[in-house]
């Protein structure tokens, strides 16, 4: 049946925006209940060693205060570590709040005081009072480069880097033009505006409501069956809204253990909302030590790359992410060594941030190709288009689309690139260095197995359901476009619903793999609805419809008609009563082509440039503008999608710039964990960010030919920024972020 | 946060009366940096004594020729008084580079005398800190330093003071009055805030039963030749590195008067009298900007993270004066350092 596409790629506001900009969206610490009690953390203050002793005498005698969780009076949970292994937990043993005595890092959860107000909590918390006695910690990751291994077992989803291909030491040796060097990112925390939450609602009988603050509510509702040994269907989870999460809300985190821990045993509901500084004491993006040398041919072309890194993780988990493989990716060469390897420090277990892996990896390598093109006398942009990948060399596979020859062209041309002066300290104004550099950026198109519902009733409204979660994305937004498109009804007659584990089911949002994953579920399901339909306004008495092929007619303004003569149709309503219904539901499944991914690499592209202004004297570098065009299939909202990229871009100005979590090595603790500490990008940061999207046909790997948007507008901005300040000052900054002082000397 | 009482006084001397009966009592009025102590667990007051409502210190009246602020009007309110901006604008400037709109609004003038250090550890009670509990030690000295200070510090703290709006004060020789069981005095700018010697946890030298009623801004405002130049990690919404406030009063091409203090690198806003009687009386030149910079960073120290301030206040205060002297202040809007 052919498809009214009104919505499809059309600019529409945010459904759920009116929600969210009045205040009647709820989030997971919004909920209230009758009797909530509140649970407050307290934080462990030593990075390694074990609790001595817990006093909290004091603390009970506080007003209100109900009980205080300890690991000496921790009610028993599930005994084997797969019990804690969330979906997408990396091998190893999961953390498990208030376990034991041991302390495994600084900021370490050691005790749940709960209260009948929030303030008496946070009163009797401050009264516990905890003895420590220290073992020797190590946080700095360049202290352990010494024992850094492969990780004994993959984690599921990320692929390890691919075998060597030709021989990268032989091809660099012999290369006439070869840059290497060292490259480190800080470790980032991701700082959401919404710190983690849950509001577990005491339904009697051990049944329990959980508002939290997650990516995907199945994910926490399996979490707490497993470990709490409770019955599948006493558990319901709610994720409705979910205040920015950038990955920090893939796993379930220490407040929703507590929180149900609390309530089970109360048998009363609770609410454990973390505070800003705890935000810093669960993942973050690993700290990650990388070395890259690229040799190449006079004309440019590569002949080989050399890409290695060691990145942190915990004592008790393999964290893994794709730092290195982009390099085998991203451009043409015979000759690769990619390695990637983990090295324990005495933290938390790292957590997938926004593009995990990717930027870190492509900051690299980005900046390494700019430090090639300046060797060789080329001009960035040419270098790129020499090495242009016309296909997946890491597997052997074809592109399933890649339209990122036109995105360097239509972003250089916006930018006004071929302007560029290809000399460092070329362009000044004032006080002011000027600098113009870019990068690529790339991402995968993955699509996950989803399933979705769409209920359509005779009234010509409809409804589509499936689990997964809206973290800002657009996600509500896009699936009553996809829906509200398939029967040619209006925005308004749609409604979306997910954030709810008891829907269909849906993978976490992440990996940029909503949209083809859910959408496609909800088209498939609505589909289906429509299919139901039309047999029943065919078999309609008299029905226009009778002899009519389902390629051959159209949904549209609560009709099916004809598509070659409109005048003949049946509405929804007629339809309905046709099949003796008020209401059609079906529930269908849609997961990727595994045909097709057996030929086909599905990848998101960028071409980012940048303009950086850097007061030459003082150091202080400002970004004046940015162009990021973007090759990702179709765009179902060039609104939503537009904000995905610039939200993305910002996050690339931050890791460039500002963003910075700081490590104490001695206490073994961040520091830094605030916002006023831990910069963000401002308003008074971001001037002028130009997104394009470029025609590209992806009809391989989903059926709605989209990519997903989520984190390709990081993935190449720090690089580009790098490669700017380097066009500006003539400064090569390997070391992120580019804070003053690098740039005083 | 523990538990708290609070009153609300009718009268400056109910207010004193009330924090001298109580050694665990504090005064609050905005409340924009000690609310946030508290949740930290950092300020542990039994009582809170709110003058938030006090009358009569909400006022910016003529005094004497120069101006008094009285303790109660927000950094807002001062700001954007016609007066402060024609006549003092390096104060309305100072005040707009720092924190937010909304914090601006509710932060008065006598706290922001009174806001503490932003020391990491400081701000931590899961670590040592001699300010916050004298005696358990500085991780700072030997740790995360990036925003610490590099002069005047002692082996006991080396934490800054946080304002934007005292470094101008400082600059434009201000005095704080105030009041206490035994009256009114008068406190010299310079003299109000401390170097942190032995006794890192006392900021100031205002007596715990004392209150801040005015700042009293002298008649010489230097609206002509001044600038408030301030660098950080980001545009927006965070504390200086390294702050300069310059004042110049020039006679064609010769300084006549001088004016120089620093934030972000020291406990207190930095004045150096030796740096500005060197550019007193001689011409406006870089070289002599130099120099007086030298003078002013030649006892500096750095601790590791932080030692990029020295050559970044160096260069600073060279811009800074440049600004002054040819009269071009560094915009508060504009990103881009005149």
């Amino acid at each position: 049946m052919p498809n009214n596409e009104t919505h499809f790629g059309a600019p529409r506001s945010r459904v759920d925006g009116r929600l969210k900009v009045t205040g009647a969206a709820k989030y997971a610490g919004e909920f209230i209940a009758p009797d909530l009690a509140h649970g407050y953390v307290v934080s462990g203050a030593i990075a390694k060693g074990r609790i001595a002793a817990i006093d909290t005498a004091e603390a009970e005698k506080v007003p209100g205060v109900l009980r205080i969780f300890t690991h000496r009076n921790r009610p028993t949970t599930a005994w084997l570590n797969r019990s804690y292994r969330d979906a997408v937990a990396p091998p190893g043993a999961p953390f498990r709040p208030l376990y034991d005595e041991n302390i495994v890092y600084s900021g370490q959860p050691v005790a749940l005081v709960v209260a009948e107000s929030f303030e008496a909590a946070r009163d009797a918390a401050a009264l516990v009072r905890v003895t420590y006695e220290s073992a020797p910690h190590e946080t700095n990751l360049r202290n352990r480069l010494a024992e850094a291994y492969v990780p004994p077992k993959e984690r599921a989803g990320i692929d390890p880097p691919p075998n060597p291909r030709g021989d990268a030491g032989a091809a660099y040796a012999a290369a006439p033009a070869k840059v290497e060097s060292g490259y480190h990112v800080a470790p980032e925390h991701h700082n959401p505006m919404e710190p983690h939450a849950s509001t577990v609602v005491w339904e009697g009988d051990g049944k329990l409501i959980i508002h939290d603050k997650i990516q995907g509510a199945q994910n926490t509702h399996d979490y707490v069956t497993s470990v709490f040994s409770l019955p599948q269907k006493d558990v319901r989870v709610l994720s409705p809204f979910v205040g920015g999460a950038f990955g920090s809300g893939l796993r379930p985190q220490y407040q929703l253990f507590l929180a149900v821990m609390a309530s089970l045993e109360l048998k009363r509901s609770v609410r454990v909302v973390l505070t800003r500084d705890q935000m810093f004491t669960f993942g973050y993006r690993p700290d990650t030590i990388q070395t890259l040398a690229l040799g190449a041919n006079p004309d440019g072309r590569l002949q080989a790359i050399r890409h290695e890194a060691i990145a942190g993780t915990s004592p008790f988990e393999d964290y893994q992410e794709v730092v290195v493989n982009w390099s085998g990716l991203a451009y043409h060469c015979d000759n690769v060594d990619l390695k990637y390897r983990l090295a324990k420090i005495d933290t938390y277990t790292p957590l997938d941030m926004r593009a995990p892996g990717a930027p870190l990896g492509m900051f690299a390598l980005e900046s390494g190709m700019d430090e090639l093109a300046h060797a060789l006398k080329l001009d960035p942009l040419e270098l790129r288009l020499r090495n242009y990948a016309e296909m997946d060399q890491n597997t052997g596979k074809q592109f399933s689309s890649k339209e990122l020859r036109a995105a360097y062209q239509l972003g250089a041309e916006r930018f006004g690139w071929a302007r560029r002066n290809p000399a460092p300290r070329s362009m000044r104004e004032g006080h002011e260095l000027i600098g113009w550099g870019m990068a690529t950026g790339v991402w995968e198109a993955g699509m996950q197995q989803a399933s979705a519902r769409a209920t359509l009733t005779a009234d010509g409204r409809l409804e589509v359901a499936t689990a997964t979660a809206d973290i800002g994305t657009g996600t509500y937004t896009i699936l009553t476009q996809i829906g509200a498109d398939a029967f040619g009804l209006r925005m308004e007659d749609v409604t979306a619903r997910i954030g709810d584990s008891s829907l269909p089911a849906s993978p976490i949002e992440g990996g940029s793999w909503t949209a083809a994953s859910a959408g496609s579920a909800v088209q498939a399901a609505c589909y289906a609805v429509r299919e139901t339909l039309f047999r029943y306004a065919r078999r309609m008495e008299n029905s226009p419809l009778a002899n009519a092929d389902s390629d051959h007619v159209l949904f549209a303004e609560g009709r099916i008609a004809l598509l070659n003569d409109p005048s003949r149709f049946v509405t929804i309503a007629d339809a309905m009563r046709a099949g003796g219904v008020d209401r059609i539901e079906q529930e269908e499944t849609t997961a990727p082509d595994k045909g097709a991914l057996s030929r086909f690499s599905p990848y998101t592209h960028a071409a980012v440039f940048v303009e950086v202004r850097v007061d030459e004297e003082l150091g202080a570098v400002r970004v004046t503008r940015v162009v990021d065009a973007i090759a990702a299939g179709r765009i179902i909202n060039p609104k939503t999608a537009r904000s995905q990229i610039i939200g993305g871009v910002v996050f690339g100005l931050g890791m460039a710039l500002t963003e910075e979590s700081m490590l104490d090595h001695r206490l073994g603790r961040f520091m830094n964990h605030n916002l006023a500490e831990y910069h963000v990008p401002a308003n008074a940061d971001i001037r002028e960010i130009d997104v394009l999207f470029v025609e590209e046909d992806e009809n391989r790997t989903n059926p709605l030919g989209v990519k997903g948007l989520g984190e390709i507008g990081i993935v190449g901005t720090a690089a580009a920024v790098a490669n700017a300040v380097f066009h500006a000052t003539g400064k090569r900054i390997r070391e992120l972020p580019i804070t003053i002082d690098k740039l005083l000397d | 946060m523990i538990r708290f009482s609070y009153s609300r006084p009718g009268a400056v001397g109910e207010a004193v009366q009330a924090v001298q009966a109580d050694a665990g009592a504090k005064f609050i009025a905005g409340g924009t940096n000690l609310v946030d102590l508290m949740k930290y667990d950092v300020e542990r007051p039994r009582r809170l004594v709110d003058v938030g409502a006090l009358p009569g210190l909400d006022r910016i009246e003529e005094a004497d020729g120069g101006l008094r602020i009285g303790a109660l009007v927000t950094n807002s309110a001062l700001a954007y008084d016609a007066r402060i901006e024609q006549r003092y604008p390096l104060l309305a400037r100072a005040i707009l580079s720092g924190a937010s709109p909304q914090l601006r609004n509710a932060a008065t003038t006598g706290g922001n005398l009174l806001q503490r250090t932003r020391c990491y550890y400081f701000y931590d009670t899961g670590t040592p800190c001699n300010k916050r509990e004298p005696g358990t030690g500085c991780p700072a000295i030997n740790g995360v330093n990036r925003i610490h200070a590099i002069l005047g510090t002692s082996e006991h703290c080396i934490a800054t003071h946080p304002s934007d709006m005292c470094v101008a004060l400082a600059a434009l020789e201000a005095t704080v009055e105030v009041t206490g069981p035994q009256g009114e005095r008068s406190i010299a700018f310079a003299d109000f805030h401390r170097l942190p010697g032995e006794h890192p946890e006392i900021d100031t030298t205002l007596a715990p039963d004392e209150i801040i009623t005015a700042v009293r801004l002298p008649p010489q405002g230097f609206a002509t030749h001044h600038t408030y130049l301030k660098l950080r990690d980001r545009q927006s919404y965070a504390f200086a590195l390294v702050s300069v406030a310059a004042v110049l009063e020039m006679e064609g091409d010769t300084i006549r008067e001088a004016r120089l203090a620093l934030g972000g690198v020291a406990h207190k806003p930095w004045r150096d009298p030796a740096a500005e009687a060197l550019l007193r009386g001689g011409p406006a030149t870089r070289e002599r900007f130099a120099e007086a910079a030298a003078l002013i960073l030649q006892a500096a120290r750095g601790y590791g993270d932080n030692s990029f301030k020295i050559e970044l206040a160096r260069r600073a205060i060279v811009r800074a004066l440049s600004q002054a002297a040819a009269g071009t202040p560094q915009p508060v809007a504009d990103k881009r350092i005149a």
